[in-house]
């Protein structure tokens, strides 16, 4: 064929894909009789299947083929939905999803993998006896294919509906691609030909009738017409004659030895599939989670709705313009107030232009939702734990960057949450507990924040373990007094693992850092409460967007900081009176009923400033985690929006800015990172302390009182 | 093979370095940057350009040498890899740029292997011309971010 098809490859893998998580959340929750359910999943196979055997992607349409059969049973209701053909199935998903990364990636897939759960397939689609003869015919079909080189003559009466065209199918590409399979005859009837003022010309009006001799199966001739199929009349008739018989004798003598030739017959293929791609790669088995960071296609599907609505404000904009530079051609001092008129209703649409594109990058949470059901269910058979997953909120929307860097850390809170969260059965029972474990993944918006909570009823953190491992690791000693959540933060410490055995789930101590850098990488923040017995909750604080941010510009010496305003107590002009001076250099400041540590930016950064006393100062008091600290600063300037750009492209993380923008005036501005300014503050002041002979009222106990 | 490579060529400390021409994007005279907080001082801060934050890095102080004050003639010249996977531009102060030349690949020599005033990394090779000695950077170490950014951590592996 001419069409250059590689092009739509990626819409392939995209669409398989979703396919592909289709199929595993309809599995999951596939039950007896569900029709709708077993129909969707095999729908999905069914558009996979079409797909690779368009772009001559054979091992999956292969494979896909087996899991079709199967589907095809449950759905005729000739099969019981048993729980071990579902797991089957959830195993085959996965091998599909092998199988299509490795196009996507270009790369060997593990094929022992494959060529055993096909075999599995093989065996559970010959071991009902109703399938036995449909499997030995294809089975036979495809022998006769391979080895008798027997040709088979074939009528085809190939006759299509009258706007076939017109949904860009052309049966003249069909026929080559019937050419390629053997001889063929074409014979065109023209007799619904209409007169010549009648003829619609995009329509079309004949039919036809072919010849094929090819050693073709029955399959590889509909798979011509699967694009065509719902839209034309096809009927195929093998000619009779001797070959024929002798297959329905090899059929019914294939018969009565089912298993061993059907078994033989399996081998013979997984071997095939095992010398395709001749190195297995162990990586794959292994590694899985490696494999999955890549899942990203670089495209995003957009309702029209959302995009009617950037059309229309689009359309606004463009009148603004227009407007505007019609009042410049000649403008006088008279069209002031129009002028200004005009300028509100740019800021307007510009507003409105930008918050429709940042609702283009959002979506439901449900994307990274979607995985947990099949992790869960998968875990809790290998752990031999029972557990429900309870979703939440999964309508919330979230920025589609923030989502995909969201997805890994979730996956290990998870897995963590089943493998340390939950007890087993026994201890659950012991302690007056449901036998049946329940995680609950929620997710809700909180200002311009959104809230993911990862809760168990499990066991909950042991307080006194963690510390006595914090201990040993040195992280901190006897005399110190720590609060519960100061506590669960030290599970976030590099190597940290209370576990008491290693599993393959979770428990080697890498990883709960790892998931507070990603997130802090997001500009989030994750905090743990738990409590003996009754279980933990993980909540992850998540910004909205990572490309905008509301901001109140502050100055000190002469450079501009960015303070993000949802963060912003107040802002106040220190008095002296409520001005404490503790433990030598540390500054607090009586607001009301609290302390609040004060925070010369210009100490903390290094850099010059006008003001380096508090008095001529101001103070902005921002909060985070709970704390308040005090931002002394030269000047208050402008509140605006900022358009967050990270300096990790070009250079690195910095501490204490969690990005920079580009102001009014074309100068670059560094946002302040709050949580991470606390954090450099409370570091420092205990170094201070430490080096400090005698102790004195710090600035932790400031911030915690 | 490799052909011919052209190199722009800059001054400093009144030695002639060379960058591959590939990774220049544009060369641009010295504006005031935005200040990062605690720096090395190798890192004069960012720019914008053109709505892409920009980090400036003085090469004379990134190669341990003293930095000269800056004037009107002081030129930055901004460096964007060709990897298209990740790009990355960063801007270096040079005393002053000097000319294009083109090398091929035998004229190229390899450095020596005994210390010297740049973290051996960034040494691509040796090329002379009309008796100058031209020392030519790697560009890719130089558009690194691990490479660029970690002066530390070399030195202490030396």
């Amino acid at each position: 064929m001419s069409v250059d098809l590689s092009q739509f490859i990626p819409s392939f893998l995209e669409e398989s894909f979703e396919g592909l998580e289709l199929m595993e959340s309809s599995l999951l929750n596939l039950e007896q009789g569900d029709d709708e359910t077993i129909n969707s999943i095999f729908r999905a196979a069914h558009s996979i299947k079409g797909g690779a055997g368009t772009f001559g992607f054979n091992h999956v349409t292969e494979f896909t083929h087996l899991v079709e059969t199967l589907l095809d049973e449950m759905r005729d209701g000739r099969r019981n939905i048993d729980p071990d053909d579902v797991e089957l199935l959830l195993e085959s998903v996965d091998c599909m999803r092998l199988l299509i990364e490795a196009i996507r990636d270009e790369s060997e897939c593990n094929s022992e993998k494959i060529a055993e759960n096909s075999r599995l397939l093989r065996q559970t689609l010959a071991s009902s006896g109703s399938v036995i003869s449909e499997v030995v015919t294809i089975n036979v079909d495809e022998l006769a294919t391979e080895n008798n080189n027997d040709m088979t003559t074939w009528q085809i009466k190939f006759i299509p509906e009258h706007h076939l065209v017109q949904t860009g199918n052309d049966p003249l590409l069909l026929f080559n691609a019937l050419a390629d399979l053997g001889e063929i005859t074409v014979v065109a009837n023209a007799k619904e030909l209409p007169a010549l003022n009648d003829i619609d010309a995009e329509e079309l009006y004949l039919s036809w009738c072919l010849t094929l001799r090819s050693n073709a199966s029955e399959d590889d001739i509909k798979e011509v017409f699967e694009w065509v199929e719902d839209e034309c009349e096809l009927i195929l008739i093998k000619e009779e004659n001797v070959k024929l018989s002798k297959i329905s004798v090899d059929v019914s003598s294939a018969e009565g030895v089912s298993d061993e030739s059907t078994l033989s017959e399996l081998c013979v293929s997984s071997s095939k599939i095992a010398t395709n791609t001749p190195e297995p790669s162990q990586k794959n088995n292994v590694d899985k989670p490696a494999g999955k960071s890549k899942n990203d296609l670089g495209s995003i599907r957009v309702g029209v709705d959302k995009v009617d609505s950037l059309i229309n404000l689009v359309g606004e904009l463009v009148i603004t313009q227009s407007m505007l530079s019609e009042l410049g051609n000649d403008f006088d001092l008279s069209k002031v107030e129009r002028l200004n008129a005009g300028l509100e209703q740019l800021l307007q649409n510009t507003k409105e232009l930008q918050e429709s594109v940042m609702r283009i990058r959002m979506l439901p949470i449900s994307f990274a939702f979607n995985r947990f059901p099949r992790l869960v269910h998968d875990l809790s058979k290998k752990t031999g734990k029972e557990i429900e997953l309870i979703l939440k909120g999964e309508q919330t929307e979230l920025d589609k960057t923030v989502m995909e860097q969201i997805g890994d850390p979730l996956v290990h809170l998870v897995r963590n949450a089943v493998d340390h969260g939950i007890e087993s059965a026994q201890v659950r029972l012991a302690n007056g507990k449901p036998e049946k474990g329940t995680i609950i993944l929620d997710a809700y918006h909180q200002g311009g924040s959104i809230v993911i909570e990862i809760s168990d009823d499990g066991g909950g953190i042991d307080r006194q373990a963690v510390f006595n491992k914090a201990l040993e690791k040195g992280l901190v000693d006897e005399s110190t007094t720590l609060t519960d959540s100061q506590v669960f933060d030290l599970i976030f410490e590099p190597g940290f693992s209370t576990a008491k055995e290693l599993s393959d789930i979770s428990g080697r101590g890498v990883g709960m850092d790892v998931v507070k850098q990603n997130i802090q990488s997001l500009g989030g923040r994750i905090q743990v409460e738990s409590e003996q017995g009754k279980g933990s909750t993980f909540r992850v604080n998540l910004p909205l967007t990572l490309a905008i941010l509301d901001g109140q510009l502050v100055r000190v010496g002469r450079e501009v900081y960015i303070i993000p305003l949802i963060t912003i107590v107040e802002s106040l002009q220190p008095q002296k009176t409520l001005i404490n001076r503790v433990s030598g250099d540390m500054l607090l400041y009586r607001l009301r009923e609290d302390n609040v540590p004060v925070i010369p930016i210009y100490q903390l950064f290094n850099i010059p400033c006008e003001f380096e006393h508090i008095e001529r100062c101001l103070l902005v008091v921002v909060e985070a985690d709970g704390q308040k600290i005090g931002l002394m600063v030269d000047d208050l300037l402008a509140q605006q929006q900022v358009v967050i750009k990270s300096l990790n492209d070009n250079y690195q993380q910095v501490e204490g800015v969690s990005g920079a923008t580009i102001l009014g005036d074309g100068s670059v501005a560094m946002i302040l990172d709050v949580p991470g300014i606390i954090t450099m503050a409370l570091s420092k002041a205990q170094s201070n302390q430490q080096n400090q002979s005698h102790v004195t009222p710090s600035i932790s106990a400031g911030v915690i009182s | 093979m490799e052909q011919e490579k052209e190199y722009l060529t800059f001054i400093l400390n009144g030695e002639e370095y060379g960058v591959d021409i590939l990774c220049v994007q544009e060369i641009r005279v010295w504006s005031s940057v935005t200040e990062l907080p605690n720096k090395p001082d190798y890192i004069k801060g960012v720019i914008n350009l053109r709505g892409i934050i920009v980090p400036i890095i003085d090469l004379r102080q990134r190669f341990g040498q003293e930095p000269l004050a800056y004037n009107e003639q002081t030129v930055t010249i901004i460096l964007r890899n060709q990897n298209s996977q990740k790009t990355m531009v960063v801007g270096i102060v040079v005393d002053a740029v000097s000319e294009v030349y083109k090398f091929d690949k035998q004229s190229i020599r390899t450095p020596p292997t005994f210390g010297n005033k740049i973290d051996r990394c960034f040494l691509q090779g040796l090329a002379s011309i009309e008796e100058r000695l031209i020392i030519l950077l790697d560009s890719h170490s130089l558009l690194d971010q691990n490479e660029l950014y970690h002066v530390e951590s070399k030195a202490e592996e030396v």
